[in-house]
């Protein structure tokens, strides 16, 4: 079914979680990386060093900073404008990008360069007007939208500078949200308790077990991006897109949050692409383009 | 299952939008009342009129009748013996009442119907509607007045309905009383005026003007009992005479029973002449005589009697020669007829076929066969009268320019459409209140769904469906639908339980009675809760708020999930 070209990648839910029983002190440790992901067993990424690269994987033994895997995410020459009444106003003109499995990339550009429009194309919640967009060698800007529904409930996870939890729902619920869009009210139901226990070591790890009941206006903006963090890695993503995640937060605790990124991506080996004007910030990813009038200048 | 967990999230936070299904909560609670009644009301009635009119009628268009109302009978019987269980023939006739009451002649316009008393009951409930238990029981009819025991209170109705003081002494026990009263005045009259002896006729009009009559009325009333308003306080008679009546009253059990009472009237000391008439021990033909025609219900609901059993009334009507001549005789009511239709009651007085027959001359004298005006058919059980006489009329027996053949629904068509059409028009006013509910709630939604645009945008990216996001919304709707119309449903039935003492409370409060049963000759509000109907209603109602909640929902799913993202 086109419309749905990751169908495969429902999870089955094996029992990956607590598998692991590594005595590490990192607090991204083992479950994350593995919980609540099947695709993994699937074969579907082709990507053996990702493959063993998991904690509780077989092949525990490989080095923790590997270089950049094959290639994962690649645009060609990506244009995006926006209609300002009779204007058409370039954002951007000819983007060309390629990320590589297991990188961490930083793309800095000053306000209004078109770094958010280029993560909103990357996680497709935007298309293109021009140029393509590849992720595993599969074209995704010009899917249908169910298939990019999909795409972002089950590969991807986003999170944003504002957090954006929903706010009625408790610190758990949000974590829980991908889950139970991705399934139906019966099959949710039947595997609640899974979801739920994945969710709470999830959050348990980013340092939230004692705020799962509460609602997001009774977090601070730390704790709200950690549970958006969370919300992203309930789905075990293969992608990360972070929109500004530290711009609103002061310097410490925004610190803390670069810290769970970096942590995830050496642990888990999670291609993370950021975006972010500070320099100091992007300074600590493993690769850093700039943005600059549409276009990837360095 | 984010669906579910949203619409219930927002139904417990957004309290404005509870205030917006306020109005589907009140319209369903409204149509659940409205329908209820009316229902209430349209089954009493039919069930009042199917009980007066027999199911079939077959009438003849001329005032004189149609030959032979046995010949009649066997032709239907061919026609449609089959179906059918009991047929009466009746004579009606357009007819005056004249009674004399507080002095003075009142004369009413009234149909006067002539029925067979062994088979009129066997067609319709006419023999429920009376006041004396002995003549309700089946085939106990009798035209013969009874000497007491007539109800003294409404045996339709429950214990709400109020005592009839006057009903008590209803019967021989009255007619004797009056009889007397008017002996004594004659009798006063006589030795006090020195005139010639007036010839013992209750219904003779004073030729000269004696000082004041009693009333009939003033002398049925129990002692100590409020005298009605035309009674003259000071012209009671001496008590000595009503002590005396009432030993005498339970010795005496009809006709000539009274001739050797040794209590009879101190004043009644002439010889009796068997061929003279004695309103004491004598009664004229009996008629049952509407409720209506002699009772008036005051705002308490209380009944006053103009006339009880056993009182003389005149009865005056057309012969059934051409021309018609005006033709009266004199009857004793024997009890009254209360089908609670005032339509009937306040013009309704039975009296025997044959003496109406004798009387309009319709009898031929060489056969003494009667005519009849109509006759009144009772279909077998599960029998649909329309279909007798849609075979009546196919027969050719009947031709239309002779004879009428209608159904009960027929003849009470037009008030029955009528209820039918007020009930349709109501239900659609009150529908179109929940409809205007529903614009509140797609305003109310559109506003929800501006104020939710950046959490849709969030569950877009999170890979929420179009179909999703449309979704939540169409479930809030519903949601709210069933939450409004569920309040609504009960608080409509609660209402209809307690109807009447919602009424009592609202009079008290107004000061003005909301449910007169003066008017209505109910004595409280008939209502019927018909499980479809509400069914009806409340899908209804839930189908106008999903309704409502459908161009927020498509608005919602439309949402560009980056300008969702953007919003403020």
């Amino acid at each position: 079914m086109s419309n749905e070209p990751y169908a495969a990648l429902r999870p089955r839910h094996k029992d990956d979680v607590g598998r692991t029983s590594s005595p590490s002190h990192d607090m991204a440790q083992a479950p994350v990386g593995r919980i609540a992901n099947p695709s993994r067993e699937e074969g579907r990424t082709g990507s053996p060093s990702y493959e063993a690269h998991g904690l509780s994987g077989p092949h525990f033994d490989l080095p923790e900073s590997e270089p950049a895997g094959p290639e994962q995410l690649r645009t060609v020459d990506l244009h995006k404008s926006y209609r300002k009444g009779p204007i058409e106003v370039p954002v951007l003109k000819g983007v060309n990008l390629r990320v590589h499995r297991g990188e961490f990339l930083a793309i800095v550009g000053q306000s209004g360069s078109g770094k958010s429009t280029l993560l909103h194309l990357l996680g497709t919640l935007d298309a293109p007007d021009r140029g393509e967009i590849h992720f595993d060698g599969c074209r995704i800007d010009n899917l249908a939208s169910s298939g990019r529904d999909a795409l972002r409930n089950h590969r991807f996870g986003m999170i944003f500078q504002f957090y954006h939890l929903l706010p009625e729902l408790s610190t758990l619920e949000n974590v829980l949200a991908p889950l139970m869009i991705r399934q139906t009210a019966v099959g949710y139901f039947r595997q609640r308790h899974r979801h739920r226990k994945t969710a709470t070591e999830i959050l348990k790890m980013l340092g939230l077990g004692h705020r799962l009941t509460h609602l997001p206006s009774e977090l601070s903006g730390g704790e709200m991006q950690r549970a958006a963090i969370a919300r992203a890695l309930v789905t075990d993503p293969e992608l990360l897109l972070a929109d500004e995640p530290t711009g609103n937060l002061d310097h410490a605790t925004g610190q803390g949050i670069l810290e769970v990124l970096r942590t995830l991506n050496r642990q888990r080996n999670l291609t993370i692409v950021m975006v972010t004007h500070d320099r100091a910030i992007a300074g600590q990813a493993d690769r850093t383009v700039q943005l600059a009038d549409g276009r990837i200048v360095k | 299952m984010y669906k579910l967990l949203l619409c219930w999230r927002y139904l417990r936070t957004r309290y404005i939008a509870l205030a917006s299904i306020v109005s589907v909560t009140l319209g369903v609670a409204t149509m659940i009342v409205v329908n209820s009644v009316m229902s209430g009301f349209t089954t009493e009635m039919q069930d009042r009129i199917h009980g007066i009119l027999s199911d079939l009628v077959v009438e003849s268009r001329d005032l004189a009748g149609m030959p032979d109302g046995e010949w009649q009978q066997e032709r239907i019987r061919q026609v449609a013996g089959d179906l059918i269980e009991g047929m009466t023939p009746t004579v009606v006739v357009p007819a005056m009442l004249s009674f004399r009451y507080g002095g003075e002649w009142q004369t009413r316009q009234v149909n006067v119907i002539g029925i067979e008393e062994a088979t009129q009951s066997a067609v319709s409930d006419f023999a429920h509607y009376l006041q004396h238990p002995d003549n309700r029981v089946p085939a106990g009819m009798s035209f013969e007045l009874r000497p007491g025991g007539y109800d003294t209170r409404d045996h339709q109705a429950g214990d709400e309905a109020p005592v009839r003081a006057q009903m008590t002494d209803a019967g021989w026990t009255h007619r004797r009383r009056v009889a007397r009263l008017r002996e004594f005045q004659r009798q006063f009259e006589r030795d006090g005026a020195d005139r010639a002896e007036v010839p013992p006729d209750p219904f003779r009009q004073p030729t000269t003007v004696p000082p004041p009559e009693y009333s009939p009325h003033e002398s049925a009333t129990p002692e100590g009992a409020a005298a009605p308003p035309t009674g003259n306080e000071n012209l009671r008679p001496p008590p000595g005479l009503l002590e005396a009546d009432g030993q005498a009253a339970p010795a005496v059990t009809g006709t000539g029973a009274g001739a050797s009472d040794p209590l009879v009237d101190p004043f009644t000391v002439r010889a009796r002449d068997p061929a003279e008439f004695d309103p004491m021990v004598d009664q004229h033909t009996g008629a049952v005589v509407g409720f209506g025609l002699v009772s008036y219900r005051m705002p308490d609901a209380e009944d006053r009697f103009l006339l009880l059993p056993g009182d003389d009334v005149q009865l005056t009507f057309p012969t059934a020669g051409t021309p018609p001549k005006p033709i009266s005789d004199k009857f004793t009511i024997v009890d009254l007829y209360e089908s609670k239709m005032s339509e009937y009651d306040s013009s309704f007085v039975f009296v025997p076929i044959r003496k109406l027959q004798e009387l309009r001359g319709m009898i031929d004298p060489s056969t003494g066969i009667g005519n009849v005006s109509s006759i009144q058919i009772k279909t077998r059980p599960g029998v649909d009268p329309a279909a007798v006489r849609d075979r009546l009329l196919a027969s050719g027996a009947f031709p239309a320019e002779l004879y009428v053949v209608q159904t009960w629904r027929d003849r009470q068509g037009a008030l029955l459409a009528a209820v039918e059409m007020e009930t349709a028009i109501l239900n659609v006013l009150l529908f179109l209140i929940i409809a205007v509910a529903g614009f509140g709630i797609l305003a109310i939604f559109l506003m929800i769904v501006v104020e939710k645009t950046r959490d849709i945008g969030i569950m877009k990216s999170l890979g929420a469906s179009r179909r999703g996001v449309a979704g939540i919304f169409l479930g809030y709707g519903l949601s709210l639908g069933l939450v409004g119309s569920g309040v609504g449903t009960v608080l409509g039935l609660l209402f209809v339980r307690n109807i009447n003492g919602i009424a009592q409370l609202l009079g008290w409060l107004t000061g003005r009675p909301v449910f007169d049963p003066s008017i209505y000759y109910f004595y409280k509000i008939p209502a019927i809760v018909n499980p479809f109907t509400v069914a009806w209603i409340v899908g209804g109602a839930m189908t106008i708020a999903v309704l409502a909640s459908v161009l927020p929902a498509l608005r919602a799913a439309m949402l560009h999930p980056v300008e969702a993202l953007r919003h403020e």
